[in-house]
């Protein structure tokens, strides 16, 4: 059998960064060298295309595999510059409705022959869309920002993760991380933000990584690059192949990039290319 | 990448994301879905002509897509047999 691992990224609100997270870590995971496959579920507002620029090389989409309109080889999107690292896109025209369960247990099965990891890219809300991403994951990667309604979401993400997986019904528990994004250490220094072992301790969810809140993200996104290709040396890419190494195993002690602000980095202001 | 990084460097990364989403609505608006539909059919016929001549697995079939702008190109890949030895 396969050794792939299936890995959601979820977080109930919107906005807090789970396709930029999505896309982050799938490179990240491809640069590795592994087999990377990330899926858009997001059905009626796909965006990971965008944000990984593939938009303009989508043809078939997960509800045509899942409807058998099209195989899943033919339906892959791979990435212009790592030939690893593939995308399964979101359909734009059906509603989230066109999903069905055993049409992604053969979605995400048949996947798992041909990839390491699959990464799969959570609508928000807590509806279909939500509830079939998680489904068939292994591992879930729970991301919020530092802010009261995320983390409440997040709760309630957890109580599903804990209810509505194939992991928990069968007994098991899902291992799960959380990531903090859009993360101002200067205001959680001041007191005005949650703080990373606030978040923390309310959730009671291991941490993987805490991304800085980062004008690279936003330049990232409009070239379609996922932030950990498009500037190696930005905060917030550091923070995610960070993120990425603990996923991999790795003992590292979570650390929060920031800008260098010294004078020397205002006199290099410009980075290396 | 080089493109992509002369738009970067110059601060200028918010005229690529104005280009690429008017390409990209442009698409959206008129697209019925119809563009999967069509794609589809081609793939069939296309197979269909290669079978006549040789044997192909139709996974070794990949299509690719690439709307710039006017233009829409699709590029067909078929991986052929490997000939007999």
């Amino acid at each position: 059998m396969s050794k792939a691992t299936v890995v959601v990224v979820t977080s109930g609100k919107g906005g807090v960064g789970k396709t930029t997270s999505t896309a982050a870590i799938a490179s990240a995971l491809a640069k590795e060298g592994f087999k990377v496959c990330a899926i858009d579920f997001d059905v009626g507002l796909r965006n990971l295309d965008l944000i990984m620029g593939a938009e303009r090389r989508v043809v078939f989409d997960l509800v045509n595999v899942v409807r058998g309109e099209a195989s899943i080889k033919q339906a892959l999107v791979r990435d212009k510059k790592l030939n690893n690292l593939y995308l399964l896109p979101a359909s734009q025209t059906r509603d989230k409705d066109a999903l069905t369960d055993e049409g992604v247990a053969s979605v995400i099965n048949e996947l798992r022959m041909y990839f390491d990891w699959i990464v799969c890219d959570s609508p928000a809300g807590i509806e279909r869309g939500a509830t079939l991403a998680m489904r068939y994951a292994d591992e879930a990667i729970i991301v919020s920002n530092p802010e009261v309604s995320s983390v409440r979401d997040c709760d309630r993400i957890i109580g599903l993760l804990d209810a509505k997986t194939v992991v928990a019904e069968e007994g098991g528990r899902m291992p799960k991380h959380l990531m903090i994004t859009r993360f101002d250490p200067e205001r959680a220094k001041n007191g005005d933000m949650l703080s990373v072992d606030d978040v923390v301790e309310i959730l009671s969810v291991p941490l993987i990584g805490v991304i800085p809140e980062s004008k690279d993200v936003l330049k990232a996104s409009n070239v379609g690059l996922p932030v950990t290709l498009s500037d190696e040396e930005s905060p917030a890419s550091k923070a995610y192949v960070e993120a990425v190494q603990r996923l991999l195993g790795e003992d590292l002690p979570v650390t929060i990039p920031t800008e260098k602000k010294g004078l020397f980095g205002k006199l290099f202001k410009g980075r290396a290319a | 990448m080089n493109f992509m990084n002369f738009f970067a460097r110059r601060g200028e990364t918010a005229s690529v994301a104005k280009n690429r989403l008017q390409i990209l609505l442009a698409h959206e608006r008129t697209g019925d879905g119809s563009d999967a539909k069509l794609i589809s059919q081609l793939r069939e016929d296309i197979l269909e002509v290669v079978r006549k001549r040789m044997n192909i697995d139709p996974d070794a079939v990949r299509l690719e897509m690439d709307r710039s702008g006017d233009i829409t190109t699709l590029g067909i890949d078929i991986e052929l047999p490997q000939t007999k030895n």
